[in-house]
């Protein structure tokens, strides 16, 4: 697991589910109902401020988000412009 | 024409999909006054069928009380049916002023203003009161109509595991860089019947700094010992910055709610909140009809522990058939199902037995959550609650759950 994947995992196991819980990369979290519209605000924030970058709304959908590897994708995919 | 046969076709589409989801939402027509017993016409055109009811926020059964009707017929007769104004052209009466003062005095605040609904209250209140250097931080169980309060504030969104508390405070030391920091919770959430831990809340909020601002819908009128709220039950009467709540639940059930707080922050909604500015004013019958209903729940506790001795009746009956319940204090009364077709062929046979129940389902409780919300009423007697029991022993049996936990549950229908 690289160091990304590593810090989303972490956040999201942090600020989504009950203490000790696993996250996987593939494990779906906006279709699962886990993460809504509403609380994936700090997790687009705790991104854009910790990968220096600034996600567009357009990109924040519900796809980019649904999973880690998906999150990952879209970090790099605006880091790279 | 803009809606051609193409605009049509997309929308019926739009509305089959939501119908093949599951997710339609029915209308049930109601042939008589809120209350305990009911008159349903449902399915549409088919005979009208009496049942108890047992879904309605009618908490304190004032919804049909007859010195609440008495009172808003004279309210009509005295101040007419309309106002056609907004409040602050010319659609301020007396009244409005003295049930704002009646809510104030009630919940222990500085100061009121009605809004047409609380919907409309929690729409308005943030992009009124806060701004770009502020943050919101709210429990994940709020209420929709404070999430879209929230979006249309341009203070920082946040928010917090629900009811965690130490998730809450790793926020407000995350935030203590913003002029001001808003925790924002209900009272009782609406779908499980839990209570905000409001005591704790509050010393969080003086630790850090924060403002709190409570939307107390399903708890003013018989929450706490004299019904002030949860701030009453949870000993913090007259600590919370900004109260949001509503006249459509305990407190007659007709419409409108209001923002109650701090003066400075109720003067900017009367200043600057949206809803506030660009609704008509709450109708002179329903404000007639809601400070009967501040007269009636100040004079005396009688409804709300009738209400208290209703909801621990029905907890015990519901446990000692064998339900899975979620543990609580509230007259709501979740009955867990967990599986969505279950939770809706179990309300669908209570109707044919003549109780009126609803099952909820995802999205409007989490997936696997599903169950039939129960919630009682100061209008129920213990026949009814007795009735209703045998009828949910009744299904229960037929679908073979009676005993078993979430579990077994699962493993039976599935998530």
């Amino acid at each position: 697991m690289d160091d990304l994947t590593k810090l989303v995992c972490d956040y999201v196991a942090k600020e989504y589910l009950v203490e000790g819980s696993e996250v996987t990369e593939t494990m779906t979290l906006i279709s699962s109902g886990i993460v809504d519209s509403f609380s994936m605000v700090p997790l687009k924030r705790f991104l854009e401020k910790k990968c220096n970058i600034k996600i567009a709304d357009a990109c924040a959908t519900a796809e980019a988000f649904d999973t880690v590897q998906n999150i990952v994708a879209l970090v790099r995919r605006v880091q790279n412009g | 024409m803009a809606f051609n046969d193409a605009g049509r076709s997309w929308y019926q589409t739009e509305i089959r999909a939501i119908q093949s989801a599951g997710l339609f939402k029915d209308e049930r027509f109601i042939c008589s006054p809120q209350s305990a017993e009911i008159e349903v016409e449902f399915p549409v055109g088919t005979a009208v069928k009496k049942c108890i009811n047992i879904c309605a926020n009618n908490y304190l059964g004032l919804s049909s009380h007859p010195a609440v009707i008495q009172a808003a017929h004279a309210g009509l007769d005295a101040r007419g049916y309309g106002m056609s104004s907004v409040r602050f052209i010319c659609g301020t009466q007396d009244i409005h002023r003295q049930l704002e003062n009646k809510l104030s005095e009630f919940l222990g605040t500085e100061d009121t203003v009605l809004f047409p609904s609380c919907m409309d209250a929690n729409a308005g209140f943030f992009e009124a009161c806060l701004n770009e250097k502020d943050v919101m931080i709210a429990d994940r169980l709020v209420h929709a109509s404070i999430v879209d309060g929230m979006r249309l504030s341009k203070a920082i969104q946040d928010s917090y595991k629900h009811s965690d508390m130490a998730h809450l405070e790793e926020k407000l030391q995350e935030h203590q860089d913003k002029r001001f920091r808003m925790i924002i919770t209900d009272g009782v959430f609406s779908m499980d019947g839990d209570l905000a831990k409001l005591d704790e809340i509050v010393s969080l909020a003086e630790k850090y700094d924060a403002l709190v601002f409570l939307d107390d819908s399903h708890a003013t009128g018989f929450i706490g010992k004299t019904g002030r709220g949860t701030h009453e039950r949870c000993g913090v009467y007259g600590r919370i910055d900004v109260i949001t709540t509503t006249l459509g639940k305990a407190l007659g059930g007709a419409s409108g709610g209001c923002v109650s707080g701090r003066k400075e922050l109720v003067e900017m909604c009367r200043q600057r909140a949206r809803p506030f500015l660009f609704s008509n004013t709450v109708a002179p019958v329903i404000v007639a009809g809601a400070l009967k209903v501040m007269e009636l729940i100040s004079a005396s506790t009688e409804r709300r522990d009738k209400l208290e001795w209703n909801a621990a009746y029905w907890r015990g009956l519901l446990t000692e058939a064998g339900f899975d319940i979620k543990a609580g204090e509230s007259p709501i009364v979740p009955v867990m199902l967990y599986n969505a077709k279950l939770a809706q062929d179990f309300a669908r046979d209570l109707f044919t037995e003549g109780i009126y129940a609803v099952g909820f389902f995802f999205p409007v409780v989490p997936k696997g959550q599903a169950r039939i919300r129960t919630q009682l009423s100061a209008a129920h007697e213990k026949h009814h609650l007795d009735t209703a029991i045998a009828a949910f022993r009744k299904v229960g049996t037929k679908y073979g759950i009676l005993g078993l936990g979430r579990k077994e549950l699962i493993e039976k229908f599935g998530m």
